[in-house]
């Protein structure tokens, strides 16, 4: 088959298409989905291009089926992905959860919507708890905080490849604003890019004269002694820990030198970049600090941002009420900076609400 | 010197002997899917899935691939594999819990689509693997944990008829059946017949197995058939109820 997108190209489309398109270049062969708003055009778009590519969709009973189905196709080999929202990404926390404990290279596109319950169909940061920590593990997996389209785009190749290379469960953050509006992205092939796909491959129906040829291939999933998944989950540990210097990813502007060190992640860090700018034109010394990657944390390198930039105030900016914030404080535990925080649970937040919050306690 | 008994081809011997308790009938399900696995020659093809619940147990049962799943979910999982790679024989192994109960909506929607999985579904009238509590298929006035002045009706409704539902819900093509452990060439018959429908690409193939649990029933080796053969196989009639076959032709 040729090559899907050929030269690369300027698009102007939504957040939710260029999910699409992303899946279909990164080799994804079959999504499984439920409808929830606002990530539904993701299989609105997948259903139409899917078929001249010869990729497959299944629209399953709920998301928990959504979820199954995923963690079957990937066990046989096959790369595949999911995209949910707000209660569907409650109801998928289960089989994110054996992805989890069974190393499954499963890939979904969340688009947050408001919570709790049914909230709001749109926007919020409100799923960064869920989605870095939900299910009954130790947040084994891996969670790309994306703050427009071309990001969604690059992470979502990303994200396949980190899959399958490390064969831990990974996450594209979005929001339904991020979904829904559209804005111009660059799409490309990325082999073109010099991006090697990884290559799928199976962890059951491998082939071969079962008993003479090879042992069958048994996949645990429940252990009968405390001991046994002892061992299992510090295995995982020390294999997630290992691979976080490659994985940790994040953005920072005018730490050199700052009064105030602006952390925000997803799209609120668009209206933070345009906030720190318009303060510094102001003579107000702000910096910008965005994870990009949320799990793993990138909590070095925003311990080295406070230490280099002198700031002696933290500002956190969020579409929710401290999700983004707890989870950070954990992470730069002892960190004497005083953090003061703007949370907007389930609203948008533009520069003019950041810069605001910045005077009001400078 | 004693033959040793016949074991299938198809079992894993290492994780031999089982894991089920004394008179469970778990083992002669798998006896029989052993043998037919065997006769139709799919063990490198064939993906074993279990549900949790005592199905678990069998997670290494046979010399085949396999994957454990959760509580109900085995129906999906199952269709993703299948979905993914239609080569592949995939057989979800779960209990009425699993199926009726927790996994229900898994059951019914991928019936009525028609996925080409086989599900073999084994009653015991209760959650064997949680001690013994009531179940969707559990008699009236049977005594369980969670029902232990009897299942009262009136609470908590008549014992679920899977083959019943799963026939009135499948479309054309589809092989719907029950069997008991107490008759093991029919059981045999029928989850041939669930796994030859799906090689042959046909539709949803199901097979309900009434099976005995004397750890939770309290009951005896005689109490125990007695149970099976008098109350349970009296509440869920065996047989086939659908096939694309025709009744009796294969």
């Amino acid at each position: 088959m040729g090559k899907i997108i050929g030269e690369p190209k300027k698009a102007f489309i939504t957040g939710n298409e260029a999910v699409a398109w992303a899946c279909l270049v990164s080799g994804a062969e079959i999504m499984f989905g439920y409808p929830i708003t606002p990530q539904n055009e993701v299989m609105h778009y997948w259903t139409r291009l899917a078929p001249k590519y010869d990729r497959r969709f299944l629209q399953t009973e709920d998301e928990l089926s959504a979820g199954f189905t995923t963690c079957g196709a990937v066990q046989s080999g096959v790369k595949a992905f999911t995209a949910t929202a707000g209660p569907g990404n409650v109801l998928m926390q289960e089989p994110f959860g054996m992805a989890e404990a069974m190393r499954l290279p499963l890939v979904a596109m969340i688009q947050q919507r408001g919570g709790p319950s049914s909230g709001t169909v749109i926007y919020s940061q409100q799923e960064v708890t869920l989605t870095t920590f939900g299910g009954n593990g130790e947040g084994h997996r891996i969670v790309y905080s994306t703050s427009g389209h071309q990001e969604i785009y690059d992470y979502l190749i990303k994200a396949f490849n980190v899959a399958w290379k490390y064969r831990f469960p990974v996450f594209v953050l979005g929001d339904g604003y991020q979904a829904k509006m559209r804005e111009p992205l660059e799409m490309y092939d990325p082999e073109d890019h010099g991006i090697e796909l990884v290559k799928p491959y199976p962890l059951i129906g491998l082939g071969g004269k079962i008993g003479e040829e090879r042992e069958p291939s048994h996949l645990c999933n429940i252990y009968s002694m405390e001991e046994e998944l002892y061992d299992v989950v510090m295995k995982m540990a020390a294999e997630y820990e290992a691979i976080t210097p490659q994985l940790m990813e994040w953005e920072e502007e005018f730490c050199e030198d700052a009064d105030i060190l602006i952390v925000s992640h997803g799209v609120v860090a668009r209206a933070a970049y345009d906030a720190v700018k318009a303060l510094r034109s102001q003579g107000i010394k702000a910096a910008y600090f965005r994870p990009i990657s949320l799990r793993p944390f990138p909590a070095q390198q925003l311990r080295d941002a406070i230490a280099k930039s002198g700031a002696k105030k933290m500002l956190v900016a969020e579409s929710a009420y401290g999700q983004f914030e707890r989870l950070l404080k954990q992470e730069i535990y002892g960190e004497t900076i005083k953090i003061e925080h703007l949370f907007m649970p389930g609203v948008g937040i533009i520069d003019y609400d950041v810069i605001e919050k910045v005077k009001s306690i400078l | 010197m004693m033959a040793a008994p016949a074991v299938p081809k198809s079992w894993y011997l290492p994780s031999k002997p089982h894991k089920f308790c004394p008179g469970c009938g778990h083992g002669i399900v798998l006896k029989a899917l052993g043998e037919v696995i065997d006769e139709l020659d799919i063990q490198n093809d064939t993906i074993f899935g279990c549900d949790i619940g005592c199905s678990l147990l069998s997670w290494d049962f046979f010399n085949c691939d396999s994957t454990q799943t959760h509580h109900g979910r085995t129906t999906p999982v199952m269709v993703g594999i299948k979905r993914a790679r239609p080569e592949l024989v995939c057989i979800g192994y779960m209990g009425d819990g699993g199926g009726y109960s927790i996994g229900s909506q898994h059951l019914l929607n991928s019936a009525v689509r028609n996925e080409k999985i086989t599900l073999i579904l084994v009653n015991n009238t209760n959650y064997g693997m949680t001690g013994g509590q009531m179940a969707p298929t559990t008699l009236p006035g049977q005594k369980t944990e969670t029902s232990p002045f009897g299942r009262d009706p009136q609470l908590t409704g008549y014992p679920t008829m899977g083959p019943e539902f799963l026939a009135e819900l499948t479309s054309e093509g589809a092989f719907i059946a029950r069997a008991t452990v107490s008759k093991y060439r029919q059981l045999k018959k029928h989850l041939k017949n669930a796994i030859i429908n799906q090689m042959e690409g046909n539709g949803f193939s199901f097979v309900e197995v009434l099976s005995t649990c004397p750890t939770n029933w309290k009951t005896n080796a005689q109490q125990t058939w007695a149970f099976l053969e008098d109350q349970m196989e009296k509440q869920f009639p065996v047989g086939e109820f659908k096939s694309p076959w025709g009744k009796g032709v294969k």
